[in-house]
C-alpha cells in the first residue's frame, strides 16, 4: 500500500521522490542526542535554563536545532516532583529532540495505565519513587510536546557540557528514568 | 481578538469543570477527565479546534487551550499514590465550564 | 485508551524500517501547511474509525498508512480506481521480484 500511493501521488504531481527521501533523511538526523544536548546546556548555563523553561522553542533555536513544528514545554524534575510523558489519544513526542518514540510508548498498556497508575508503570521501568516525591503526568493531547529535564546527578560540579550530554539517556527525558554518573 | 478566534474565558489557577459529554467523532479531550474538576495550570494559546479539523474543516474560530491539572486521587478512587500526584492534560476552552455548574450552564444545587 | 486497564508494559523497541518512515514522511509532506492534502486530525479521525477490532490486528506504520489511503481517497486525491490498478501493478513487481 505505501509503495502504491507513494508512487500514485509522485505521478499525479502531489510531492516528489527527492521530498519522501530528503523527509527521511532528516527524521533519520533526529536522535535523542538532541535532547541530550539541551538538557547538558540547561544544567551548564543559568541564562539558557531560565529561557528554556520561558520558552522551549526559542532556547533550542539558539543551539541551532530546529525550532520544532509544535510549542515546547519543558518540565523540570526536583527533588520533591517527578514528571513522566505520555500522550493516551495517539503517540505526540518531541519528535524534534528525541527522534521517533519507541514502541512502548506507543502501547496501548503505557498509554492506558501511566495516567492511572504511574507509580507502578515507573516501577516496571525500575523507577521506585519516594511516598513523598509527587508525581506529574502530563498527558500529551493536543499542541504541546513535552520534554522532561531531568535532576543533574550529584558529583558532576566540574563536569563540561559535553561529558553531562553523555549522562542524559532518552527514557530520563520521557521521564522512565532518572540520570546517574555512572 | 479577531472573529477567527475566541475569546480567553480562564485564568491560571481558576478551577474548571470538564463538561460530561460523549459525543461520537474525533475528540481530542480524555474520556477519563470528562465530567472532573481541575485547575488551570496555563493558557497555552489558540488553536483551530482539532474536532473540526479531522473532517476537513478550518477549526476557525481558534478556540483558548489550557493545560488544567486534575489531582490523580480526585480521578481515580483506588489511586495508589500520594494527594500532591497530578496528571495535567490539554483541554480546549469549549470543553471546560466555571465549577458549580451543570452542563446545560444552570447552577448545580449543591 | 487513558484509565483503562491493561497488563504490564512490554519494553520493546526496534529500528524503523525504510518503508515505515517512508509512511511517517507522506504524512509530514502531505500535512504540510504550503501543500496541505489532509492534517493530523484526518488522521487521527480515520485511525479511530477502524474500530478496535482491526486496530489492533495491524501495526502501528500499517494503521497510518490505511488512515492516509483513506483520507486521500475522501478528499479526492487519489481514486479508487487508480489505487486499485497501482496495487495490482504493485504486486505485479513484487511477483516478479522487481520491488
Amino acid at each position: 500500500m505505501e509503495v502504491a500511493v507513494r508512487e500514485l501521488l509522485i505521478e499525479k504531481g502531489v510531492l516528489t521522490a527527492d521530498q519522501v527521501r530528503r523527509q527521511v533523511e532528516d527524521m533519520d538526523s533526529r536522535t535523542p542526542a538532541r535532547g541530550a544536548a539541551v538538557v547538558a546546556r540547561a544544567w551548564s548555563d543559568p541564562v539558557f535554563h531560565r529561557l528554556l523553561m520561558a520558552d522551549g522553542n526559542a532556547a533550542v533555536e539558539t543551539m541551532g536545532l530546529e525550532r520544532g513544528p509544535y510549542k515546547l514545554v519543558v518540565v523540570e524534575n526536583t527533588p520533591d516532583v517527578h514528571n513522566v510523558i505520555v500522550c493516551t489519544l495517539c503517540s505526540c513526542y518531541p519528535r524534534w529532540l528525541l527522534g521517533l518514540p519507541p514502541d512502548w510508548y506507543k502501547s496501548r498498556n503505557y498509554r492506558s495505565r501511566m495516567v492511572r497508575e504511574p507509580r507502578a508503570v515507573l516501577r516496571e521501568f525500575g523507577l521506585e519513587l519516594p511516598q513523598d516525591t509527587t508525581v506529574r503526568v502530563h498527558d500529551s493531547t493536543a499542541d504541546m510536546r513535552y520534554l522532561v529535564l531531568p535532576m543533574r546527578p550529584v558529583g558532576t560540579d566540574e563536569w563540561q557540557e559535553q561529558q553531562l550530554g553523555a549522562l542524559v539517556g532518552r527514557d530520563a527525558m520521557v521521564g522512565v528514568a532518572v540520570c546517574a554518573s555512572r | 481578538m479577531s472573529e477567527q478566534t475566541e475569546p480567553v474565558r480562564f485564568e491560571p489557577g481558576e478551577h474548571v469543570a470538564v463538561r460530561a459529554a460523549h459525543p461520537p467523532g474525533h475528540v481530542r479531550t480524555p474520556a477519563y477527565v470528562r465530567g472532573c474538576e481541575g485547575v488551570i495550570e496555563r493558557l497555552c494559546g489558540t488553536y483551530p479546534n482539532p474536532e473540526e479539523m479531522a473532517y476537513g474543516r478550518s477549526g476557525l474560530p481558534a478556540q483558548p487551550l489550557y493545560r488544567v491539572r486534575f489531582r490523580q486521587a480526585d480521578l481515580w478512587a483506588d489511586y495508589e499514590g500520594g494527594p500532591s500526584d497530578t496528571v495535567d492534560v490539554e483541554i480546549f476552552q469549549h470543553w471546560l465550564q466555571p465549577t458549580g455548574v451543570n452542563n446545560d450552564g444552570t447552577p448545580r444545587r449543591s | 485508551m487513558g484509565g483503562q486497564p491493561a497488563g504490564p508494559v512490554a519494553r520493546t523497541e526496534h529500528d524503523y524500517a525504510l518503508w515505515e518512515k517512508r509512511v511517517d514522511a507522506l504524512l509530514v509532506l502531505l500535512s504540510r501547511k504550503d501543500n496541505r492534502q489532509m492534517t493530523v486530525d484526518e488522521l487521527r479521525r480515520n485511525i479511530e474509525a477502524l474500530g478496535p477490532g482491526v486496530y489492533d490486528s495491524l501495526s502501528y506504520y500499517e494503521r497510518w498508512m490505511h488512515s492516509i489511503t483513506a483520507t486521500l481517497l475522501q478528499h479526492g486525491v487519489l481514486t479508487v480506481d487508480e489505487l486499485g490498478r497501482k496495487m495490482a501493478d504493485v504486486e505485479h513487481r513484487v511477483a516478479r521480484g522487481e520491488l
